[in-house]
């Protein structure tokens, strides 16, 4: 048997002998601030950063120690993301830079002796393969053949080298599995998406309501900081989860719905709301469209009815549904974050946005504002070339009300098959993991094989580095310029990033990885800046401010360029959608061929001896990203299984005791799982961290720490609307022997 | 001159945001920490309650650790913060083994380590730490001998408990409730 094309290769067989960059500090700091407000000994300098390792990305300002080294970062007091006060990760920041595990020079695969094998290459050695490789798919295939994976700042000029080369399959996980269903569900119903930073008014709200969203576990900074403020104000929250989560706790009513039967709940309120006269009649009759067959459509979706599904009492859903019409609008049913779970997500999360319409939040305070957001032209450039195809040409018909590229339909349309008009040939994979971020890792590894070329540019020995061909050390967030953060907020806003220190090892930040493609690639009419210095003052200048302000300043809160946080009572609004009004009845989804209004279908639940697989978030880490970061696994190193004491007794499981998990397909995990006995969890599930059981070696402190709920995510529920990856309907049994051990092993 | 804190349970989330940020403000080494977390869950599913608070050392008027300590290390420094010269630190351990609310730990340069409260940024007219950093607001820091604090206005306000208030110590580490 020929060895596989794409061997995976671990990092740690070859003992790096990066060089260590020290550039003459004098020079270096020059962007950074000396000032007197604070004394002089708690630091030598502060420079202004967006944190990296989340998505909010809250600014800060990074402080260094005596030794002219990174000591602390601290939130930015004029950032409304954060409010001068970052969250654990944030705050922990600091360890993405002192990693001693981080890649620390570029790798080229090899074939040597017959063996493959990552060697040590100088950066114009490994750019050169990246620009050889490039110009040879295009040669053959077209340059729409390559796709770029990101979910990182510096995937941005990424974007910018892929459009100029001539493809524009640009996507991020964050789409199709994650928030994607609810953007498509908003725009169906009020023709505009969430988005982020949530526009959720929560720090104003009289009730906010939580379908299994674990705000307070995911650390979303501005959105914890605002519901501790609701909590202050005496606003009732309503938490819907399996799980007696984190915010469950700080709930005035928890709903321990049965999984997967969210739809039901979300019926039973609407026909509440709308049967008992609790809707917002005004702000329904002047906005709403398709009232009165959603009327009759929830007819008989009673609480009663719902009961049966859900396990929740008929009259809970009744007081619940009243809170909620009494605190209108001030009223937040939270569209969450992370919701691409049964494969009927978009149509989940219409529901919610029907009920939003119905209690007239959108738009309102204390329910939905309208955010605003900073714009920074783009730094003259050519046209881009049109790509003669797109992603969606590669299925046709499916997925159109998608907003962005679905990350797993590229993946899919990476493995050839006949009925397919494209098939992607090479990857460039930015500050994302795949292997753990795209549901069913087999999939990804036989698409992955499929490759001609991939390029990972990452900062840290990622699964995902070892299939690459190149892999591109990136320097950390705090040592890097990045585009400026431009993220919608109540009012606009720009926050800058600039390196804190040189970066470690022979690391580079990507504007200067792409600005020396470019060159190699015949690219570099696209990229006509000299520096990053450069093309962001470019910017900052046509909108008022400058490099040298911002490198002072951090973050500059413009004025909103209309009066309209919140719409005015009962103003004229024209909504972007078909009707031009907020479509209870989704004319969209009906063109389409989908049901215009949510329906309750139900999903299979787990057999005899198997539990359903939930996952979510712990404060201190974001995805599998930050699993190896020494000061949050200081916080939590491993993740834990958490078991009802009933399942518990019925397998004999003691508290920290391993098990190995098997799935619904006969997967099992790579690695053991402790166990963790809580009330907390239904007896019909089990549920654990996501982002642990790391397999790459060269992540020393993570390597073999808990088990992966991605390779337990085999079964996936393709949403049929937008492509999202449902990914909460697995099953699994436990292994109390390792299953990995052989007979003989056992034995002894 | 009392400083006091003062941790509302309502609010905290438990996200261990004061325990990173104390350890980089006071350079913690990884592997120890001066303050954390604690949840308590009661009853069975559904019927539930949990309780979460940020810990750390008590500062108590009546500190058994400052009674033990044999060298004087240990001490009261303004406002009543429970303090360690590391100098004059044995590392014997008799404080750590005195305090009822497992405050201390043995640094590994020798000497025994705890929550100061910042006094070095108290002394400048900060909060400490891990109150300036809390995403929830829900840790209170002052004076309670001003009646305007943060930490006096919000005793004034809420119902509150102390840990162990059996053990004598007279903690000033009050939790919300």
């Amino acid at each position: 048997m020929g060895q596989s094309r794409r061997e995976f290769l671990k990092i740690a067989g070859l003992g790096f002998g990066g060089i260590a960059v020290t550039a003459p500090l004098i020079n270096w700091a020059n962007g950074a601030i000396n000032t007197d407000r604070l004394p002089a000994e708690d630091f030598i300098s502060r420079t202004p950063t967006y944190c990296e390792i989340c998505f909010w990305k809250c600014a800060g300002w990074v402080y260094k120690n005596e030794k002219n080294d990174i000591w602390k970062i601290i939130g930015n007091d004029d950032d409304q993301h954060c409010n001068g006060r970052l969250c654990p990760r944030g705050t922990g920041g600091v360890g993405m830079y002192y990693d001693e595990d981080r890649l620390k020079t570029p790798l080229i695969r090899k074939t040597i002796n017959g063996k493959q094998q990552f060697v040590e290459a100088s950066w114009d050695e490994a750019l050169t393969v990246v620009a050889e490789n490039l110009a040879k798919i295009r040669a053959e295939h077209g340059p729409e053949c390559v796709a770029l994976f990101t979910h990182g700042s510096g995937g941005k000029f990424f974007g910018d080298l892929l459009n100029a080369y001539g493809s524009n399959s640009i996507t991020a996980p964050s789409f199709a599995q994650c928030r994607g269903p609810r953007e498509v569900a908003f725009m169906s119903t009020f023709g505009d998406v969430i988005a982020s930073p949530e526009r959720t008014d929560i720090r104003d709200t009289k009730c906010l309501v939580l379908i299994g969203s674990h705000i307070g576990e995911n650390m979303h900074n501005g959105q914890v900081q605002e519901m501790s403020d609701a909590i202050d104000k005496g606003a009732t929250i309503i938490t819907v989860d399996p799980r007696f989560s984190t915010a469950a706790s700080k709930s005035k009513y928890w709903l321990p719905i049965k999984p997967a039967t969210d739809i039901a709940l979300l019926l039973a309120w609407t026909h509440e709301i709308i049967y008992n006269d609790w809707y917002d009649k005004k702000y329904v009759e002047k906005y709403c469209y398709g009232f009165d067959e959603l009327k009759e459509h929830v007819k008989t979706f009673t609480p009663e009815w719902a009961y049966g599904i859900t396990t929740i009492k008929p009259h809970i859903i009744r007081e619940t549904a009243k809170e909620m019409a009494n605190a209108s609008p001030a009223v937040i049913v939270h569209p969450g974050r992370h919701v691409t779970w049964y494969g009927d997500d978009t149509q989940r999360l219409r529901a919610v946005a029907i009920l939003n319409a119905l209690l007239g939040s959108w738009g309102r305070r204390g329910g939905f504002y309208n955010p605003d957001r900073a714009s920074l032209p783009s730094y003259p450039h050519p046209e881009f070339p049109k790509p003669s195809k797109t992603w969606r040409d590669a299925h046709p018909g499916l997925y159109n009300l998608a907003l962005e590229v679905v990350a797993n339909d590229i993946c899919d349309s990476t493995i050839p098959s006949p009925d397919r008009a494209c098939n992607f040939k090479g990857w460039i994979v930015n500050g994302t993991n795949l292997i753990f971020t795209l549901p069913d890792q087999r999939k990804t590894l036989q698409a992955i094989q499929n490759l001609e070329f991939m390029v990972v540019i990452d900062t840290m020995p990622m699964e995902i580095t070892g299939y690459a061909d190149v892999i591109l050390p990136e320097c950390t967030y705090l040592e890097r310029y990045d585009y400026c953060r431009t993220d919608q907020n109540r009012q606009p806003s720009i926050a800058l990033r600039m390196p804190a220190t040189p970066p470690k090892y022979d690391s580079k930040p990507s504007w200067w990885m792409v600005k020396e493609l470019s060159k190699k690639m015949g690219l570099e009419q696209y990229f006509q800046w000299n520096n990053i210095e450069e093309l962001l003052d470019w910017q900052l200048k046509q909108v008022g401010s400058s490099l040298e302000e911002m490198q002072r300043i951090g973050v500059k809160n413009l004025p909103r360029t209309d009066d309209y946080l919140y719409s005015g009572d009962g103003e004229d609004i024209e909504f972007n959608t078909n009707t031009g009004k907020i479509e209870l009845f989704a004319t969209d989804l009906q063109n389409e061929g989908f049901d215009p209004m949510p329906v309750y279908t139900p999903h299979p639940e787990p057999q005899a001896g198997f539990y359903r697989l939930n996952y979510g978030r712990n404060p201190a880490h974001t995805f599998s990203r930050t699993a190896n970061n020494p000061n949050l696994t200081d916080l939590l190193d491993e993740n834990t299984l958490w078991v009802n004491p009933i399942v518990a007794k019925e397998w004999g499981l003691k508290p920290g005791q391993p098990v190995w998990l098997e799935n619904q397909d006969g997967i099992i995990s790579t690695f053991a799982i402790k166990v963790r006995i809580t009330e907390r969890i239904r007896h019909d599930s089990v549920y654990m961290v996501h982002g642990f059981g790391h397999t790459e070696k060269q992540l020393t402190r993570s390597y073999g720490k808990g088990i992966s709920d991605t390779e337990m995510i085999t079964n996936v529920m393709t949403d049929p609307i937008m492509g999202g990856t449902g990914m909460r309907g697995n099953f699994v049994t436990f292994k109390l022997e390792n299953p990995h051990l052989t007979k003989k092993e056992v034995a002894s | 001159m009392r400083y006091a804190m003062a941790v509302d349970t309502k609010k905290c989330v438990g996200c261990s945001d004061c325990v990173v940020a104390c350890q980089t403000e006071n350079n913690v080494p990884i592997g120890y920490c001066r303050d954390w977390i604690v949840e308590v869950t009661d009853g069975t599913y559904p019927q539930l309650e949990m309780e979460i608070r940020s810990e750390r050392c008590n500062h108590c008027d009546n500190s058994p650790c400052v009674r033990c300590c044999p060298t004087g290390a240990s001490h009261y420094s303004d406002g009543g913060i429970v303090l360690v010269t590391k100098d004059m630190c044995i590392g014997c351990g008799a404080c750590i083994a005195s305090c009822p609310y497992d405050a201390r730990y043995p640094h590994p340069d020798g000497y025994v380590d705890k929550c100061t409260f910042c006094i070095h940024r108290v002394q400048k007219g900060q909060n400490p730490a891990c109150v300036e950093v809390c995403p929830t607001k829900c840790l209170y820091f002052g004076d309670l001998d001003d009646p305007n604090s943060d930490v006096s206005n919000v005793l004034k306000k809420r119902k509150f408990k102390t840990l162990i208030p059996e053990a004598g110590t007279k903690p000033q580490l009050y939790f919300l409730i």
